[in-house]
């Protein structure tokens, strides 16, 4: 992550970092998360499982010497499972000083987006989305669903 | 003087004045900054106060002057000019050198200021009172130039003071050897170096890390024997282990630190509420982690101050309670085995047991009459309920009934226990138990259903390995499981059974194709396990007084685990402590033994006497005096039904197909005897096969087994049967663990069977020997409703004839109406008149019934209780529940009467 993130941020050293997004898929969806809020990411990782704990949290893993939560992002959005995509690469963000991982199915390239493209969500779109999205960018080829980090965490809390 | 004291304060000071110097020198490009002459101001302040709070007055008297100009600068009536800017530079390098003369010698060095504070106080005169004109400005010219000449004099001062100084310390180079050492001692400031404590957490973090990889080093290791590496990696071992102690070290501050506020509070308190209070600290160098003492000052300080406030009363009661004038506070830290002790102790007038009766009972917390079931100090340690403040009045320095809960949840929530001890007129004592560092803790690794977990070893009493073909094995009642452990019943919360059932209903709902374990296979999620497997290991463990068993797996060994907090979304989880990374850097969770006693309570209805507050000091009273093991069934239609479990012999599981009939009763072979079969009522049908479980109930060496349809639970509570039974077999309903349920009358079911089998099949020999006894008549007194209720079938079952009155007065009554009986039984814990004074009262010689044998039923038989019942009168001490120790007893009074009476007539 960081040898790519240093050499985007160098070929848009002009521009705004904040419009920055890292496509990753969950489920077949291409989602966005704004690259300003990712800690790390990390290829699969040996997770252990947390009994008694919410369907969507998929266990804790070590970073470094950190204890991360893993959330199960196709839970989250109540996507159905498959056993045919590779999946289990995280994205580490940090929330309330606790670091979570979002466990998601591949990771692609880092976006510059223009506000332009920038929609809000859909009033029919599903409950679990709209809790996690900020809205959609409208891209030439795909629909990028931008996830607020922090709407997802309150979305736990909305939940429980 | 207080070395570490002075210590500080150069130390600070030092600080101080450099910070100063770089601020004043900023004042004068920014004389209209107000926050910093603000804080200039506050620093010299801070150093005079210390001052004269040190005993230095030199020094005080100079920060004196120079903070009089100062403010004046802050009240903004003297312009900040160069020439002042100096002067008070001046007045700084002053303070400086002063400081390190003390620094090198320990006090004051001798030496005449009068000039510098002359030129203060001018500047501080300056211009008072008067209109800032023309002709001022001149005067202030005139009196810069003075001030000019002055200093250089002030400088020839100093220099005066230095030498002698310095003289000395060569002195001392040429005696001593070591002479560094003095120079050390000489600049203190150098020695000690704030840091700023996420530097510390990061370097924390850090050496975890770093144990962690060379604990995988050394796991390496192990499977190459004959390594180059050993040697050096043994090294490494052992630097790491002490760095890591070093940089717990880092975290460890005296306590001292945290009672640093506690004398100006103290101080306040007395002043205020016209009390005298000497406050006395002991053990202010005890080191605790500065996590935990951190969560621990305010609790300390409220307790303090409430010791302050209500325990010490003011001078004239004092003395009119035959005490000295002045109160005493004692604050006692010390270390013991791991945990710090803070005893917070004072001489006041202690806790008012009716006061705080009468508020528990105004709260609705307990009931008048469990209140008097109680202890003294079993009261006072309602004052940890929220709510209950005993103050009379609010005073502005406590009493608004925020307190003392929160002391003790503030207490619970690092691991700690808090104890109090009180004798009304005489003091208080607080003990308060907390862990040393809540960072690194001893655990406990277990494995279930093939992942680990920690159990912290503080509250690890013992492990007990388990399995079918030995002694010690695991038992069921239904689907309690249970363990006999040195004559106790044990109950076993089945961890993968905690862990799994709640999650069950997530793998199900999702199909979540797989779970990894921390050893990165993946697996299903198992099914519940409901069997208890062949071997198992048991960690028996405590929580305040109520002690369980956690059934595991695996048990590895112990390891010093660094906790951390589990992440904000799984707070809701109540069964874990925190999480931690294991030497391999897996990811382990630290279980919370209280939250699993809470949640396996919840879960299994499992009501547990998680008697914390009472502080384990009384614990075999309050269990045995309030609560009753019951056996909760269902038989037949209706509530639960709910039995003394010390009414039940066994639980049997037969086979119906055993079950015989002979003349219309249905009795199966049991132990060589017949057993009669009775169903619960009429309406139950007996089975045509499969298994029927039973209850059995022995009497006089003869048994007969009650058909219920299921055995849920066992559950400790205390019984208080609300309303009376409609049909014969039940006594009466109660509320048992938050539900209704029917108490049997066990006396019924004997009843029964003995007269509808016994005496028809001709087992004669007992009803013969009751008709002998018939006419014999008991006295019950006993102001337990269920006792009496559970006596009276239980004697008239026997062939007693039984009268029971709720207490000693409504006996005394009957004695006073010539009633006569032929033996009394009593309770010992009763209202008014207890059991010691009423068969006192019974056998003094003037009483009609001093020659009735009485046998006291007591909760409490220790030889203590024991030889005080018999001393008291008592013919026999038996224990509440023991029916055949009671039944025997009065079979051997009556004897005994009877053999007394032939000798009489011989």
């Amino acid at each position: 992550m960081s040898a790519e993130q240093s050499i985007i941020n160098q070929e848009y050293l002009d521009n705004d970092v904040s419009k920055e997004y890292l496509t990753v898929t969950i489920g077949g969806q291409p989602f966005g998360i704004p690259v300003l809020k990712i800690q790390d990411v990390l290829q699969k990782q040996i997770v252990t499982r947390i009994p008694l704990s919410q369907a969507e949290v998929a266990g804790s893993l070590n970073l470094r010497g950190r204890i991360v939560t893993a959330i199960n992002m196709r839970k989250l959005l109540n996507i159905e499972e498959s056993d045919n995509v590779s999946k289990d690469m995280n994205v580490v963000v940090e929330h309330g000083n606790e670091l979570y991982s979002l466990m998601v199915d591949s990771v692609g390239d880092v976006l510059l987006l223009s506000d332009d493209t920038f929609e809000k969500n859909p009033s029919t779109m599903e409950k679990h989305w709209n809790n996690i999205s900020s809205g959609i960018h409208r891209l030439d080829n795909l629909l990028l669903v931008i996830i607020d980090v922090e709407g997802l965490f309150q979305s736990f809390d909305v939940d429980e | 003087m207080d070395d570490d004291l002075i210590e500080e304060f150069l130390a600070e000071t030092s600080e101080a004045l450099s910070e100063l110097d770089v601020d004043i020198v900023s004042l004068e490009q920014n004389p209209n900054d107000e926050d910093l002459i603000g804080k200039i101001f506050r620093l010299v302040h801070t150093v005079k106060g210390t001052c004269g709070f040190l005993g230095l007055p030199r020094l005080e008297t100079v920060a004196h002057h120079g903070e009089n100009v100062l403010g004046r600068f802050r009240d903004k009536d003297l312009q900040v000019t160069p020439e002042y800017v100096t002067l008070i530079l001046e007045a700084f390098d002053r303070i400086k050198d002063i400081v390190a003369a003390i620094a090198e010698t320990g006090s004051e060095p001798e030496g005449d200021d009068s000039e510098l504070l002359q030129k203060l106080d001018d500047a501080y005169n300056f211009g008072k009172g008067e209109v800032m004109d023309d002709g001022m400005v001149d005067l202030m010219q005139m009196s810069m130039e003075d001030l000019a000449a002055q200093a250089d004099a002030d400088k020839n001062n100093i220099a005066n003071t230095e030498e002698p100084i310095e003289a000395k310390e060569s002195n001392d180079i040429e005696e001593k050897d070591d002479a560094s050492k003095s120079k050390d001692v000489a600049s203190p400031a150098n020695q000690s170096l704030r840091v700023n404590v996420q530097v510390l957490e990061d370097l924390m973090t850090m050496v975890s890390e770093l144990v962690l990889t060379r604990n995988q080093l050394i796991q390496i290791l192990r499977s190459h024997t004959d390594s180059e590496f050993s040697a050096p990696l043994q090294r490494l071992n052992q630097v790491v282990s002490e760095l890591q102690e070093g940089v717990m070290k880092t975290r460890m501050q005296p306590i001292g630190n945290a009672w640093g506020k506690l004398p100006r509070i103290i101080r306040d308190i007395g002043v205020e509420l016209n009390k005298t209070i000497n406050l006395e600290m002991r053990g202010q160098d005890t080191e605790l982690d500065r996590q935990v003492l951190d969560l621990i000052k305010d609790p300390l300080m409220h307790m303090v101050r409430n010791s302050g406030d209500h325990g010490i009363e003011t001078p004239e009661e004092r003395l009119a309670a035959g005490k000295s004038e002045a109160g005493h506070i004692l604050l006692n830290a010390y270390h013991e085995g791991g945990h710090i002790i803070i005893e917070i102790s004072d001489d006041g007038k202690g806790l008012s047991t009716d006061r705080i009766k009468a508020k528990v009972l105004a709260n609705g917390l307990a009931t008048k009459e469990e209140l008097e079931q109680m202890s003294d100090q079993q009261i006072h340690q309602y004052i940890f309920n929220a709510g209950l403040s005993t103050a009379e009045k609010v005073t502005s320095v406590s009493g608004r009934g925020v307190g003392m809960d929160v002391v003790r949840s503030n207490v619970e929530k690092i691991g700690g226990t808090i104890e109090l001890k009180s004798i009304e007129g005489k003091g208080s004592v607080f003990t308060i138990k907390i862990p040393l560092t809540l960072a690194i803790v001893s655990a406990l690794i277990v494995e279930v259903a093939g992942e680990r977990y920690a159990i912290p070893q503080l509250s690890v009493q013992e492990l007990v390995r388990t399995s079918e073909n030995s002694s010690q094995k695991i038992e069921k009642i239904k689907g309690t499981a249970v363990l006999r452990l040195r004559d106790r019943l044990l109950p076993l919360i089945t961890l993968s059974k905690l862990l799994k059932s709640a999650s069950g209903d997530i793998s199900s709902n999702d199909n979540d194709e797989q779970i990894i374990d921390e050893y990165g296979n993946t697996k299903e999620v198992e099914a519940e396990l409901d069997d208890i497997k062949g071997q198992n290991y048991i960690v028996v463990t405590q929580v305040g007084s109520y002690s369980f068993g956690i059934v595991v797996d695996k048990v590895f060994d112990t390891e010093e685990i660094v906790v951390k907090p589990v992440p904000q979304i799984l707070k809701d989880i109540g069964i874990y402590a925190g999480n931690t990374i294991l030497g391999d850097g897996s990811v382990i969770m630290i279980l919370d033994p209280n939250g699993i006693a809470t949640a396996s309570a919840s879960e299994a209805s499992f009501s547990n006497d998680l008697d914390i507050d009472a502080g384990g000091a009384d614990e075999n009273i309050t269990t045995s005096e309030r609560k009753t093991s019951l056996l909760v069934f269902r038989a037949g239609q209706g509530a639960l039904k709910a039995v003394p479990l010390s009414l039940v012999s066994r639980l049997e599981d037969i086979d119906v197909a055993i079950i015989e009939e002979i003349n219309h009763c249905k009795v199966v072979q049991y132990r060589g005897q017949l057993m009669p079969i009775v169903p619960f009522n009429d309406k139950i049908p007996f089975k045509d096969k499969g298994h029927q479980s039973i209850l059995v109930f022995s009497e006089n060496n003869k048994s007969m087994g009650l058909m219920v349809d299921e055995i849920v639970d066992i559950v400790e509570e205390v019984i208080d049967v609300q309303l009376g039974g409609m049909q014969p077999e039940i006594l009466g309903s109660a509320i048992i663990d938050k539900q209704a349920m029917d108490v049997i009358d066990v006396g019924h079911f004997l009843g029964t069977s003995n007269q509808d089998n016994f005496a028809a099949s001709g087992s004669s020999g007992v009803l013969a020997e009751q008709g002998h006894e018939q006419s014999y008549k008991v006295l019950v007194v006993d102001d337990s409703n269920f006792f009496q209720e559970m006596l009276t079938p239980l004697l008239s079952v026997a062939g007693y004839k039984v009268v029971s009155v709720t207490n000693a007065k409504e006996a005394l009554s009957l004695h006073n109406a010539n009633e006569v009986f032929d033996v009394i039984i009593s309770d010992i814990e009763m209202p008014e008149i207890n059991g010691f004074e009423f068969v006192q009262k019974i056998k003094s010689a003037d009483s009609k019934w001093k020659d009735i044998p009485a046998i006291a039923l007591s909760a409490h038989t220790s030889p203590k209780d024991v030889e005080k019942g018999l001393n008291s009168g008592f013919d026999r001490y038996i224990m509440k529940f023991d029916k055949d120790g009671l039944l025997n007893a009065i079979k051997e009074v009556m004897t005994e009467v009877e053999q007394s009476k032939m000798g009489d007539a011989a």
